[in-house]
Order: C-alpha cells, then sequence, then structure tokens
C-alpha cells in the first residue's frame, strides 16, 4: 500500500455537497421536455371480481391523454419476479383483484393534478368475495386467495431447503429424543415478528421515455437495482437489454422497497412507447402502502431444549410467513435468507419449517435484513426465554453454546460454511464495556424500589455479501429478467489522460456513501487525491454489469473488483512509469499523486505523464496496449458472516406500560473497516430500524384487508425524540472471502436490535409474571401484560 | 391568481391556480427542486421551508396563502460559495446519508439556531422532531446540529461534536 493511505480513515462524504445544498437530482428532480403525469385507479376491496371499468368519462376529463386497463396491457404479461412461485401480479388487475389497493386502471394526462381529477371519474363495478388476512387462516386455507390454489406456496425445511444439492439428515429425531430424556428441560414461545412498511423517505418514482427512432427506452427509477430493472423491461417489451437504459440517480432511501420490479416500471414505459411522449408517475406517500411491497409478517412458534447448566441440545422453528397476495422479486426467497441463519452463532442441531403463505394483503418482500431480523428475533428471544426458565445468566447461556474461534470454517446447521468468527470474544468486549455487572447491580437495586428496569442482551450472526455463483441456481440471478448474471461484483477503474480517475460501479446505492468509499479503495491503490477521483453508480447502460445493491452486499462483492481493477492499473502504470523513470516496475510506488523508484522520491513522474503516455501508444515500451483502465467482475466464493452484541438498558412505567429506552450499546464486527464513519451511520440506521420494530412500528390490517397505517399519521415511525444516541464500538474478525477482509454492514444493525429491546423489557417485568410481549411494545400492551401476569 | 412571493431573496409574480401547493410552487414553477415531498399529510417534514421566519411544510401551505411572503429554502442557506455552518455540520458530522429529508432538516435546524443560539440536545432533538430520517437513527444529525450551533456561537465546533473525530 501506499503513504497516502486514506483506508480505514474517517473521510467526509464526496456525495455531501451536492445533497446539504438541495442539488441532487432524485427521480422527481429529473426534469423531460413535454412530460405527461400517470396516476392509478386502485381498488378498495382486497378480494372481488371486477365486473366493469367505466373509463369513458375519464378520457373526456380536461389535458387527458389516455386511459389504460388490463385490456390495453395484457399482452405484456405479468410483472416478473426473479423467484417466480406463486401468483405473479398483473399488470393491471384483470378481471379480478386480491387486495386492496391493487392498480386497477391508469390514467395519463398534462398533470398529476388533472390526472388526479379524471382518475376519480373512473367508475368500476366490484362484486366482493371472500377475504383472508389472518395467517393462521390463510395457512388452514379456510378461504383461498387464488381460485383453488393452496394457500401455502412451500416450506422451506432446513435439512431439505436445497434437495439435491445440500443434501443434510433430518435433525428432528436427534431433538425429539433430547426432549424425552430426564434431564433436559424444554421452553417454548409463540411470537408474531408483526408486519412492516419500509418507508424509504422518498416515495418511489419513475419516468420513461420512449424513443421510436431508435426503438429504445430509458427509464429513471428510484431503484436499488437498475440493470435488473433493464433486463425486466426488455423482457417485456421483447427488445434487448442494451435498448433499455435504466438511470437511478439519487435514490431517497431503499431499505429493500426499491429492490424490485414494479408494474409501474413497466406501465410507464408502455405509456410512453403509445402516446409518444415521457410519462412520469411518482407514488405518493398513502400509496406506498399499496404499490410498494412490506416488509415481515411472521407468526412462529420457538422451541429450545436444554440441560439446566445451559447447554442447548436442539432448537427448532416453526413459522408461518406472510407472503401477501403475490409474488415479486423476491418474496418466497426472503424466509430462506432467515434459514441460511437458522442456528445462529450456536453450535446446536436445528430444526426449521418455514411456511410461505399467500393472503388479501400487499406483497412481501425484503426490508432491510430480509427473514435475518426475524430469524434473528425468534432464535435471540428464545435462547433469553431459555435462561430465564433455567436460571442462568442470558450472556453465560449464550457463550456455552457459540461456535469457538478454531471450529473455522463452521459448517452450519443447514449446510453452509461460515467464514470467520469470534463470537465470544465479540460479547466480552461489550459486557466489558458496558460494565455488565455493575449495570445489573444498577437494574436490581431499582427493582428493589420498586422502578421497572430492565437490560436485553442479542448477539448474533447474519450472513451476506451475495453472493456465490453457485446460488444463481436457486434464484440468485438476474435470469428471469433475461440477464443470467450470478450476483457478481463489477467495477471499472479508469485513470483519464489528465491524470483524474474515473471508477465506474455495478451498484445502485441509496445513501451508503459508495462515492467516497470506492474512492478511498482507489486512492489508496494509486496515490490519486481522493478530489481527482469520480465515482459513478445507478445506470444499466454506462457502467458495468451489476446486480445493484441490498444484502449488505456491495463492498465485498463490487468493493472487491473495484479493488482488483485498481490493483491491475496500478500494474500497468508501473511498467509505464519504469519505463519512463528507467526503472524496474517492481521498484515503483505510488503516493501524492505521483509514481517514483522506492528510496528515490525524487525520481518520480506525475499520475498525469504516465497516464499521457498511455494514451500515445507510441511513447509506450513495446508489447504494452494503449489506454489505462481496468475492468474486473468478481464472483466470491462464499457469503460473508457478520456478527455482534447489542445491549440495551430499558426502564418501563408500571402505571402506563411506557417504555423509556435509556441506553443502547452495540459491538458489530463487519471484517475490515474502510470508512469508520459511514460504517457507524448505516449501524445507527439499522438499530433506529430494529428498535422501531420492537417498540413503535406496525403495518395493521382490519379483517377486510384494508391497511389501517398507509399514512404517516397512523404508521408510527420513530421520531428524533424516540431514540438515544447509541454507543457504538467493534471487534474486527476479517474473512477471507475477500481480499480487503470486508464482510459488510448495512443490515448488522437492524438483525441485533429488535430482540435486544424486547429482551429489555420483558426483563424489566419477567418478575412480575410476564414471559413475552408481542411487538410493538407499546404502552398498551405492556400495561396490558403486566394486569394479564397479575391475574 | 396572482401571487407575489420573495423567494431566496429574488422576488416572483406568478398566476397560479389557487389549488397549487407552496412546495409544487417552488419545485415545478421556480424549479427548486431541493426541497422534497417525502408524504402528504405534513409528518416527514421533507418540505420543510423558512417562510417569515417560521419553518413551514410546504406540503401543506397552498401557494396563495404565502402571497407576500418572504420563503428562504435550502439553495438559499449558503452565503455565495460559503456553505452555512448547517449545512457544513451535516458534511463534517456525517448527518446524512440518502440526503432526501436533508434540505428539509436542514430549514428546522437553521430556524432552530436562529431562535435558540445554544441549544441542548433535548432541544435540538424537539427542534427537529417534525422531521424524519430513515437513515441515520437521527444520531449524527444531533451532532450536526451541535457542531453548526458551536460554529455560530463561535465556539471550537469539533468540541461541540464529541464523536465527530472519534
Amino acid at each position: 500500500m501506499t503513504s497516502t493511505s486514506v483506508m480505514g480513515g474517517i473521510v467526509r462524504r464526496k456525495e455531501d455537497p451536492s445533497l446539504i445544498q438541495g442539488k441532487g437530482a432524485y427521480v422527481d428532480d429529473v426534469k423531460r421536455t413535454g412530460e405527461l403525469a400517470a396516476v392509478f385507479v386502485r381498488s378498495p376491496f382486497a378480494a372481488a371480481t371486477i365486473t366493469s371499468i367505466d373509463i369513458e368519462a375519464a378520457k373526456a376529463a380536461p389535458g387527458v391523454h389516455a386511459v389504460y386497463t388490463a385490456d390495453d396491457v395484457r399482452h405484456l404479461g405479468p410483472n416478473p419476479a426473479q423467484v417466480a412461485v406463486g401468483t405473479l401480479r398483473p399488470l393491471l388487475a384483470d378481471g379480478a383483484v386480491k387486495h386492496v389497493g391493487e392498480a386497477v386502471a391508469m390514467v395519463v394526462a398534462e398533470n398529476r393534478y388533472l390526472a388526479q381529477d379524471a382518475a376519480d371519474l373512473v367508475f368500476v363495478d366490484y362484486e366482493p368475495g371472500e377475504v383472508v388476512v389472518d395467517l393462521k387462516d390463510a395457512f388452514a386455507d379456510k378461504v383461498k386467495v387464488h381460485g383453488d390454489a393452496s394457500n401455502i406456496l412451500l416450506t422451506w425445511h432446513g435439512h431439505g431447503w436445497w434437495e439435491g444439492v445440500i443434501d443434510l439428515p433430518d435433525p428432528s429425531p436427534g431433538i425429539q429424543e433430547a426432549k424425552e430424556r430426564d434431564d433436559t428441560v424444554t421452553v417454548s414461545l409463540e411470537m408474531v415478528n408483526q408486519r412492516l412498511l419500509p418507508t424509504a423517505i422518498e416515495p418511489r418514482a419513475v419516468l420513461a421515455d420512449w424513443n421510436s427512432g431508435y426503438g429504445s427506452v430509458e427509464l429513471w427509477s428510484s431503484s436499488q437495482i437498475p440493470h435488473a430493472v433493464a433486463g425486466a423491461v426488455g423482457v417485456t417489451f421483447g427488445i434487448p437489454s442494451n435498448k433499455v437504459r435504466v438511470v437511478a440517480p439519487e435514490v431517497g432511501g431503499g431499505f429493500g422497497v426499491k429492490l424490485n420490479v414494479y408494474p409501474d416500471e413497466i406501465l410507464v414505459c408502455f405509456a410512453s412507447k403509445e402516446l409518444g411522449r415521457p410519462v412520469r408517475w411518482t407514488e405518493t406517500r398513502r400509496e406506498a402502502g399499496f404499490a410498494s411491497t412490506q416488509g415481515r409478517g411472521w407468526v412462529g412458534t420457538a422451541t429450545i431444549t436444554g440441560t439446566a447448566d445451559g447447554k442447548i441440545l436442539g432448537y427448532e422453528l416453526e413459522a408461518i410467513c406472510d407472503m401477501g397476495a403475490y409474488s415479486h422479486n423476491f418474496t418466497v426467497a426472503v424466509p430462506l435468507l432467515g434459514l441460511f441463519i437458522a442456528g445462529g452463532q450456536y453450535n446446536f442441531p436445528t430444526s426449521y419449517a418455514l411456511h410461505c403463505v399467500v393472503t388479501n394483503t400487499q406483497t412481501t418482500d425484503a426490508y432491510r435484513g430480509a427473514g435475518r431480523p426475524e430469524a434473528a428475533y425468534y432464535l435471540e428471544r428464545i435462547v433469553d426465554h431459555f435462561a430465564r426458565e433455567i436460571g442462568m445468566d442470558p450472556a453465560d447461556v449464550r457463550k456455552a453454546n457459540y461456535w469457538k474461534p478454531e471450529d473455522f470454517p463452521v459448517q452450519t446447521a443447514i449446510g453452509l460454511t461460515m467464514d470467520s468468527g469470534d463470537y465470544e470474544k465479540n460479547l466480552d468486549a461489550l459486557l466489558d464495556r458496558v460494565g455488565y455487572e455493575d449495570l445489573k447491580a444498577k437494574r436490581d437495586a431499582a427493582r428493589a424500589e420498586g422502578r421497572l428496569l430492565g437490560l436485553g442482551l442479542s448477539t448474533y450472526v447474519e450472513v451476506c455479501g451475495f453472493g456465490p455463483s453457485a446460488l444463481a441456481g436457486l434464484g440468485f440471478s438476474w435470469g428471469a429478467y433475461g440477464l443470467p448474471t450470478a450476483f457478481n461484483g463489477s467495477g471499472v477503474v479508469r485513470v483519464q489522460p489528465d491524470g483524474t480517475c474515473t471508477v465506474t460501479i455495478g451498484t445502485g446505492p441509496s445513501g451508503q456513501g459508495h462515492e467516497t468509499t470506492w474512492a478511498q479503495i482507489v486512492s489508496d491503490g494509486l496515490g490519486i487525491a481522493m478530489d481527482n477521483i469520480e465515482v459513478h453508480h445507478g445506470d444499466s447502460v454506462d457502467l458495468p454489469m451489476g446486480i445493484g445493491t441490498f444484502g449488505s452486499r456491495s463492498i465485498a462483492v463490487d468493493g472487491t473488483a473495484t479493488f482488483e481493477a485498481t490493483a491491475r492499473v496500478r500494474k500497468k502504470a508501473a511498467i509505464i512509469a519504469g519505463h519512463l523513470l528507467e526503472a524496474a516496475p517492481e521498484d515503483i510506488q505510488f503516493a501524492d499523486g505521483r509514481a517514483h523508484v522506492a528510496g528515490s522520491p525524487d525520481r518520480a513522474v506525475e499520475w498525469g505523464q504516465i497516464a499521457e503516455s498511455a494514451y500515445q501508444p507510441h511513447t509506450l515500451p513495446e508489447g504494452v496496449e494503449g489506454g489505462l483502465e481496468s475492468s474486473v467482475v468478481f464472483s466470491p466464493p462464499n457469503a460473508t458472516w457478520p456478527f455482534g452484541s447489542h445491549m440495551a438498558l430499558v426502564e418501563v412505567d408500571p402505571e402506563t406500560g411506557d417504555v423509556d429506552l435509556l441506553e443502547y450499546w452495540a459491538t458489530d464486527d463487519c471484517g475490515n473497516v474502510i470508512n469508520p464513519m459511514i460504517v457507524d451511520g448505516q449501524l445507527h440506521g439499522g438499530i433506529a430500524q430494529g428498535i422501531a420494530q420492537a417498540l413503535y412500528e406496525e403495518a395493521i390490517y382490519d379483517d377486510m384487508g384494508n391497511l389501517l397505517t398507509s399514512s404517516m399519521a397512523n404508521y408510527t415511525l420513530p421520531v428524533s425524540t424516540s431514540l438515544p444516541l447509541f454507543s457504538l464500538d467493534r471487534t474486527v474478525t476479517p474473512t477471507d472471502v475477500n481480499p480487503l477482509g470486508v464482510k459488510g454492514v448495512g443490515e448488522a444493525g437492524t438483525i441485533g436490535s429488535a430482540q435486544t429491546i424486547v429482551n429489555a423489557v420483558v426483563d424489566a417485568v419477567a418478575h412480575l409474571g410476564v414471559r413475552h410481549i408481542d411487538m410493538p411494545l407499546r404502552p398498551k400492551r405492556v400495561w396490558q401484560a403486566i394486569q394479564d401476569a397479575k391475574e | 391568481m396572482e401571487v407575489s412571493i420573495t423567494v431566496n431573496g429574488a422576488k416572483h409574480s406568478s398566476e397560479v391556480e389557487p389549488r397549487l401547493l407552496l412546495v409544487h410552487y417552488l419545485r415545478e414553477v421556480l424549479g427548486l427542486t431541493g426541497t422534497h415531498v417525502g408524504c402528504d399529510t405534513g409528518y416527514c417534514g421533507a418540505c420543510t421551508v423558512i417562510v417569515d421566519g417560521i419553518p413551514i411544510k410546504s406540503c401543506s401551505m397552498l401557494t396563495v396563502q404565502a402571497d407576500g411572503c418572504e420563503v428562504r429554502t435550502v439553495e438559499g442557506v449558503a452565503n455565495g460559495p460559503e456553505l452555512h455552518p448547517v449545512q457544513e455540520g451535516f458534511w463534517e458530522c456525517h448527518g446524512l446519508q440518502c440526503g432526501f429529508c436533508t434540505p428539509g432538516m436542514i430549514m428546522s435546524s437553521v430556524a432552530l439556531l436562529e431562535r435558540n443560539a445554544n441549544p441542548s440536545e433535548t432541544e435540538i432533538r424537539q427542534g427537529i422532531e417534525g422531521n424524519l430520517c430513515r437513515c441515520t437513527g437521527y444520531h449524527n444529525i444531533v451532532k450536526s446540529v451541535q457542531y453548526a450551533g458551536a460554529k455560530m456561537r463561535g465556539e471550537d465546533p469539533k468540541g461541540a461534536s464529541s464523536e465527530v473525530a472519534s
């Protein structure tokens, strides 16, 4: 490495000067001449047959250019999905609706005000049908959502999830045997991991401009996966992916809700093609509850069998997972991601059965963590409960069951390989820092005074950095979008003729600071100043083939590609510099914008001189080609497995049930860290979202399938006064899966936090007899749990 | 209807529909797209601008209600090429990630520091309570406002926000 190393250092973000001055261009800020605006007519029923649609009045309304229904778009087929298990969504409801808010018609007019006026003039006749919202009712097929088909799409089993590739014995008989032993205790809890609305602050927005001359289309979309959207648009319209340019400019938060291909993305392209004008649609916040995917939504029973000395002999989880009505990009694969970390950081037999079930509600798909927060929640709640029942300290029970550092690489209970971990060291680092024994004493002293203080612990391991090429066979690819590529990373590093550097990457960030972190990687490798490096992302045509940003994958996969491309550029530049300086390439070092001969800092050339030579090939040594750039595709041999330990101190008001979060500590381990400021920022936001699930957020449907929480007025997001400052620290256990030793950190905070809070609140009221309270822990629920325990 | 509104020091006279929201006037008539729309109900605060010295949510105000008013948006807080201390604080303290809530958050913070030059952490949290951020957990936003406050008071801003250099 070089003497100008910025790796591992706090570097202010390159993105920020634009964003703090209001110069950031999000989709709604991009303007095209002659734009029209689209508005959707949506179903008020969760299950109904459409008997007629009258669009005549709407078509005659001022400024209206077109009104489209299923009849106009049926030939395009349903909305494509990567993991196409279940019923795919029609682009516009075709004869029936399956959830409230399903789009029935699209109105295109001169502007959004006129389009909305006309949408109110579309008259739809519905014949309402039977609705199923409750997960247990849906699992029992009491009412079927799609004709005669069972609501159960599939069941993921821990030992049989990838039949024929990973074959494992069924652990259930062994766990059953442990249960029947005289010296074991079996504890069980049924718990709800409630439905959430991801709620990026920027609603989704799309703008399409079809060029009939080229037969091509440009689509601006607030997306985490521009390449996948480009593929899906191409497949739908029967044009190759190189005729579709999808641009994700600034993206105002993603969290999984923009990790999808949506009908509106297809439909604005269709309308633009038909009308010969650019067409825009911008989601309203209320619409986001109907038009964008939701997260979580599991009800399950976790069971642990173990001995009184804390040794766990078996863990079982059976859960019903809500898919909503239609399958989108990864819908049924979300529980699978939970299954990937079924046994967590523990060495004990694990049995999993996750039933993917449809209901008359909006589709679920990835939301920050996607299956892993759910899995960690059930595991860490039941481990905590087990510790309480056998009267052991929850930290000690965890330590008694951890995989040890010498066990790595670990073959997990479901046949995957964990790269590296040192869980006890990480937990001890947290316990030492918080002063665990003193905290417990403080809690107990407060309790003696009648105050309800609770201390909650959770540790976790997660899996991210997708991913290994072999997983393409499981649907971890964009094959359904006509782009049969594994989840590779890609990066192109080009030194320009003036010695500055352009980096193009295949990611689709939404606030993760890729322009800064990637520039640090390149600056460190080439000795070019941060200010002279520009990083571009989020464009399906101008950038290398990319998979996008999700699953905490970008740095481990695309970051590595850029790191490797940087190394190749450096190697070539050393040959050129050596030629210019009459020195051997292996003696060339790069620092401070220059290349110099090792030991002779004055024998140096500027990057501009190296680049000038590179772009004038007659000046190059024999056999060296012109140009100075490298393009690398990186396919990791494995996913990465970050881990961590979180703790919360809460106080419960015995009179009201109100929970006051007093302190929050986290010690996470995401391997090597390139920019600690950005990594901590990811953890802050992730932890906030986990706390929010524990205390505030819930997407509530009534029995008729109405979403009662579709506005921010009734979907309780945490505000600034809801949260404390977070106290963070880290251990560093690098991975050997990539040369940077990095694991990923986007979801870790969320995966570790919800159960930390619930464990703390239960701890505060356990002596009153409470053993579990379902999230969100709003005052009424906590108060009711205390009252129920008294009886 | 004819309106006359001063935005970031420049006077604009426009003919607008009575139902045109102020945020749409700023974004679509004046092209000031720094002010964002994150919800329809006045909860998220991404559209916050300062009208006659008071932070308001411009998605919940009609353009005609702003007739004769002075409006400040995120585009107008810097002093030429020199960032406003609040902007500087957000940059220094990583007070933003996706940046979508940031213009509104900056305007609420500017207004807060104009009425309370030395707010406590609790007062900062109360001052930006009407602005939602989904990325930061508010941690670094609080630090950013502390930084800006110290700078505006002529103190060492890096001392005010202990985690800046951690």
